[in-house]
């Protein structure tokens, strides 16, 4: 079993993602059990500053590949960079965040050490001093519990899922990675980046309120707005209102939209069929509003209401502001 | 351009899901097997490449027989050729990009494409292994594709937005919703599919780096609460969410 666990901690603009400090908290869970150390790499072009405060979700040390260079993402460079950390600390196990950025990078990772991936845990135990990942399959249909058996062993985790808790306020020390990078393993390079809106994104908000076809139509969706603007929560759709042209598609919810995890999800007018219930599941509390009593929301429903959307949602909105002191 | 598109046998979308006796895999009596959908929109991309560049288009798939009915899809969309790499050996997601990197390295494409992730696995991994294994670079969660003079520049989807990512000819591409609407095989695609032959290939024996345990259906959830009936149930359901489930 490692004596070291490494963990790539996303960092953008200068900032870590939420999903980074989660997966150094789980990474220092599991290594409390196998006696390990946690050892976080931290790659961008101005990210010393931030590195230390990794030691709050129990991160050992960090590792500091810091260049010009890679101030932008590269798939390869990255790939490259994160494999050489792990090597240059003989980790065996490199936990990375299930980000849009993870999800590309730890293939690549785990085929640079020769190692399996379980990806998209949801749960990580340690059974006999051994890593069981469990993770869901057909669209969170069925759950596998997984264990690497090669040497090397990648795992990413999915975000919102594993608790971050609160940092301690331990500064880690830190060590500059110095990577040979290349032109050459810079072979493709992100030129730009373009923001749907400055509104919350589904894939990372704590709080999400989805409108479906019970909505009746898109200018209706104010309403959803207002509650979510209210909650500082992301807009969520069903497929149905996508592919009806209402709302756009990275509002989607559901087995060919995102997959979520929120605190609270509130679905209204959303029936609840199968494919959408695996984009949402997941989430810790699910509160349903529809009008039809038999929709199959309300059997994943923590609290619901059945009744008039139209009814409803401005009234929770006016009940939210009071609760804010509004 | 010689393009490979990687496609899977997957169960269709509304599928419920059944664990088989053994604990270690899902009953398929029953269950219809489409095309993964993501593969579908990475066929229709190839389709569309061919249609501006000229070139060949060659769809790929590791499995069993069955997998012939997927790749008889491809061909009815209009795929050049098809190759079934034929093993009904348990394989997980490095041995299948191992299997898929071998064919392919052997036929030097201009681009492989893959559909991001599929529907059963949910790995998102093999497109990505499989570019590695083949030291080209890749991009995933395409949902745009624009080739010009051997340089792709693509938009991919990440949170909050999308980046726009610049990488040379030999490249991977995983295809994502948005990317295209696949078009429906025509009548005399269907047709013509069902004649044309498919190529079977004995891929190496797989090593596996992982091992499934046990799969399982999630526990039922408890039953929820029906708060109300109207408006009037909502200072109560804002309670209980500030209260009990503290979430606001």
């Amino acid at each position: 079993m490692s004596a070291t666990i490494l963990v790539f901690a996303e960092q953008r603009d200068g900032k870590f993602k939420k999903p980074a400090f989660e997966a150094v908290k789980a990474a220092r869970a599991i290594a409390d059990q196998i006696g390990a150390q946690v050892v976080a790499v931290v790659i961008g072009d101005a990210v010393s500053d931030i590195a230390p405060s990794l030691g709050g979700y129990g991160a050992n040390k960090v590792l500091i590949a810091e260049k010009p260079a890679l101030g932008k993402y590269s798939t390869t460079a990255f790939a490259k960079t994160i494999a050489e950390a792990a090597k240059s600390i003989s980790a065996s196990v490199v936990f990375i965040p299930a980000t849009a950025m993870g999800k590309d990078v730890a293939p690549r990772v785990a085929v640079k050490l020769d190692a399996g991936l379980a990806g998209d845990c949801t749960l990580l135990k340690v059974n006999d001093g051994e890593i069981v990942a469990t993770r869901p399959v057909y669209a969170g249909k069925a759950f596998t519990d997984v264990k690497v058996i090669s040497t090397n062993k990648v795992f990413t985790l999915r975000p919102n899922v594993f608790s971050a808790g609160t940092s301690s306020g331990t500064s880690a020390p830190t060590e500059s990675l110095s990577v040979d990078l290349s032109d050459a393993d810079f072979s493709s390079v992100v030129t730009a980046m373009t923001q749907s809106s400055g509104k919350v994104d589904v894939a990372e908000a704590d709080i999400i309120v989805s409108g479906g076809r019970g909505l009746k139509g898109p200018e209706h969706f104010n309403l959803i707005e207002e509650l979510a603007a209210e909650l500082g929560a992301a807009v969520g759709a069903s497929r149905a209102v996508v592919d009806a042209g209402w709302r756009p598609h990275n509002e989607q919810v559901g087995q060919t939209g995102k997959t979520v995890a929120p605190s609270l999800y509130v679905a209204v007018g959303v029936s609840g069929a199968i494919q959408h219930l695996a984009g949402m599941s997941s989430s810790k509390y699910i509160v349903a509003i529809n009008k039809d009593k038999d929709a199959p929301i309300f059997q994943v429903a923590d609290y619901g209401i059945v009744g008039d959307a139209f009814e409803i949602l401005p009234a929770l909105t006016n009940e939210i502001k009071k609760l804010h002191g509004k | 351009m010689k393009l490979i598109v990687c496609i899977n046998h997957v169960p269709d979308t509304t599928t419920k899901i059944n664990i088989a006796a053994d604990g270690l895999s899902i009953e398929k009596t029953g269950v219809t097997f489409i095309i993964n959908p993501y593969d579908e929109i990475a066929v229709e991309e190839c389709l569309r490449w061919k249609e501006k560049h000229g070139g060949e288009v060659i769809a790929l798939t590791l499995g069993g027989d069955v997998h012939k009915e997927t790749l008889r899809k491809a061909l009815a969309m209009g795929v050049d050729k098809a190759v079934l790499l034929k093993d009904d050996s348990k394989r997980d997601t490095f041995s299948v990009a191992r299997a898929l990197a071998d064919y392919i390295k052997e036929q030097a494409p201009d681009a492989v494409f893959f559909g991001k992730q599929s529907i059963d696995s949910d790995e998102a991994a093999v497109g990505q292994m499989v570019a590695e294994m083949l030291g080209l670079p890749s991009v995933s969660v395409a949902v745009k594709i624009e080739v010009a003079e051997g340089t792709a520049t693509v938009q991919r989807e990440v949170e909050g937005g999308h980046e726009t990512v610049r990488a040379k000819l030999p490249c991977v591409f995983t295809a994502q919703k948005g990317l295209n609407e696949p078009r429906y095989p025509s009548l005399k695609g269907i047709m013509g599919a069902k004649s044309k032959p498919i190529e079977e290939r004995i891929p190496a024996p797989p090593t596996n780096k992982s091992e499934m345990l046990t799969i399982y259906k999630p526990a039922p959830k408890a039953a929820g609460r029906i708060v109300g009936t109207d408006a009037s149930a909502v200072p109560e359901l804002v309670r209980l969410l500030h209260e009990e489930a503290k979430v606001v």
